[in-house]
């Protein structure tokens, strides 16, 4: 999910001091599409963009696992609970996976969570919105998940070698979330009046802020040119934003929703969708900080984090006590 | 007196660009160096590999084949977690 770190433009030194030779060999490769892998030599630029982007990306799927296990305890079935538990202990599994592949360029997991936690370090706009009806859990399985798919198939091939062998495990391990989530808008759209009811009352919420996911529009995009040319990036924001609307329209006509959106019309022409105008001043104040939930959610990651601290201090001093007792019991054992 | 042993590497290979290193096997060696030589000489006579990684097979933790049914059988019951548990239509196309 979540390539809005790639609307950041990198502040870092330019890369003038950087030899010429290295960066056209470097060039070369990404450009034979051969991968980058840790040991490489690469542009300082390149690193922090990536640092940036899969730090974001990991910070996503774990405050990612806020929204949706806000419903866990109120799941409507046994079936839901099981379901619904299992795709939040991926989206904790996808951060780890994430947060390693980052650590291979040099920065530690700790530096990575501090930043998110002193507020430096930003995470996908999209789950700084309520979830305020179990339909909720449905419209994100099926637009959030599926506006990531969007985005993570293409970050499966990468120039960054650690990051597209772990895009590939997630999107293989994903594929079942957008399932989950559209089973239970079908469900709840084949139900009582309330249900539709509350199935379409998602649906209006979600749309617009699903859209943003992919990030302001390429006219106003900072910095693709250099994510295109090193092959991080493979699609523009409205490439991608098109694709998805594309082929989620007909799956929410399906369910016998409407779509918020009063524009939305299908041309035949072109064979796309098109949609209205995104409000991009709500965008902003949801990147900014003063979404919905943006406070609620950071300070259940910093209580998180510091409530865990003991249980990291303990493993550690285990671990260690039983190394000081190892090496005596070897030391006595010694002739 | 018998030999001071030789140190056992475990050794992975990357097969080509961009795929993940796997374990191939091992070898004896001194040191590190002499690990990936050896490897190289072993493992890829004919062009198996992009990248080798050798690693001290002491430094490896196994689980042990044994505890494999306490480890893995719980997965077994869990058919939510894969995508065909969720019926989606056919009329809406792949998801």
């Amino acid at each position: 999910m979540y390539t809005q770190g790639l609307n950041v433009s990198d502040a870092g030194p330019r890369t003038a001091a950087e030899d010429p030779a290295r960066l056209a060999a470097f060039q070369g490769k990404v450009d034979a599409e051969d991968k980058i892998e840790p040991n490489d030599w690469m542009p300082d630029g390149y690193r922090r963009t990536l640092v940036r982007q899969m730090s974001q990306h990991a910070h996503s799927e774990v405050i990612g696992m806020q929204p949706e296990g806000n419903w866990l305890t109120r799941a409507p079935s046994l079936r839901r609970k099981a379901g619904l538990l299992a795709k939040v202990q991926d989206e904790a599994g996808h951060g780890l996976y994430l947060y390693a592949a980052a650590e291979t360029l040099g920065i530690t997991r700790e530096a990575m969570i501090e930043e998110l936690i002193a507020g430096k370090a930003k995470y996908s706009s999209i789950f700084n919105y309520p979830t305020l009806s179990w339909a909720d859990i449905g419209a994100i399985g099926w637009l959030v998940d599926g506006a990531a798919i969007m985005n993570q198939i293409p970050l499966c091939r990468c120039s960054f070698g650690p990051y597209a062998r772990a895009m590939i495990r997630i999107c293989r391990e994903e594929s079942f979330h957008q399932r989950q989530g559209y089973e239970i808008m079908l469900t709840l759209a084949n139900g009582t009046a309330a249900q539709k009811e509350m199935a379409q009352d998602a649906l209006n919420r979600f749309w617009w802020p699903v859209l943003m996911m992919f990030g302001p529009s390429d006219r106003e995009s900072l910095h693709s040119a250099d994510t295109m040319r090193w092959k991080i990036k493979r699609f523009s924001n409205d490439d991608l934003r098109q694709k998805f609307v594309d082929a989620t329209v007909p799956q929410g006509h399906y369910l016998g929703l409407t779509f918020p959106d009063p524009d939305l019309r299908f041309d035949a022409a072109s064979g796309h969708w098109r949609f209205g105008a995104i409000d991009w001043s709500e965008f902003r104040r949801v990147v900014a900080g003063d979404g919905p939930c943006n406070r609620q959610r950071l300070k259940a990651r910093t209580g998180a984090h510091a409530d865990g601290a003991w249980v990291r201090a303990a493993a550690l001093a285990h671990a260690n006590k039983r190394a000081v007792a190892a090496a005596r019991r070897d030391a006595a054992e010694r002739p | 007196m018998s030999e001071t042993p030789m140190p056992l590497w475990e050794v992975f290979i990357r097969t080509r660009s961009g795929m993940p290193h796997k374990h191939c096997g091992s070898v004896h060696a001194a040191d590190a160096t002499m690990a990936l030589q050896a490897a190289r000489d072993v493992y890829t006579r004919r062009g198996e590999a992009v990248s080798i990684w050798v690693v001290p097979s002491r430094a490896i933790t196994a689980s042990d084949p044994a505890d494999k049914d306490q480890l893995f059988e719980p997965t077994g019951d869990k058919p939510y977690r894969h995508p065909t548990f969720y019926q989606v239509p056919d009329e809406v196309g792949h998801m």
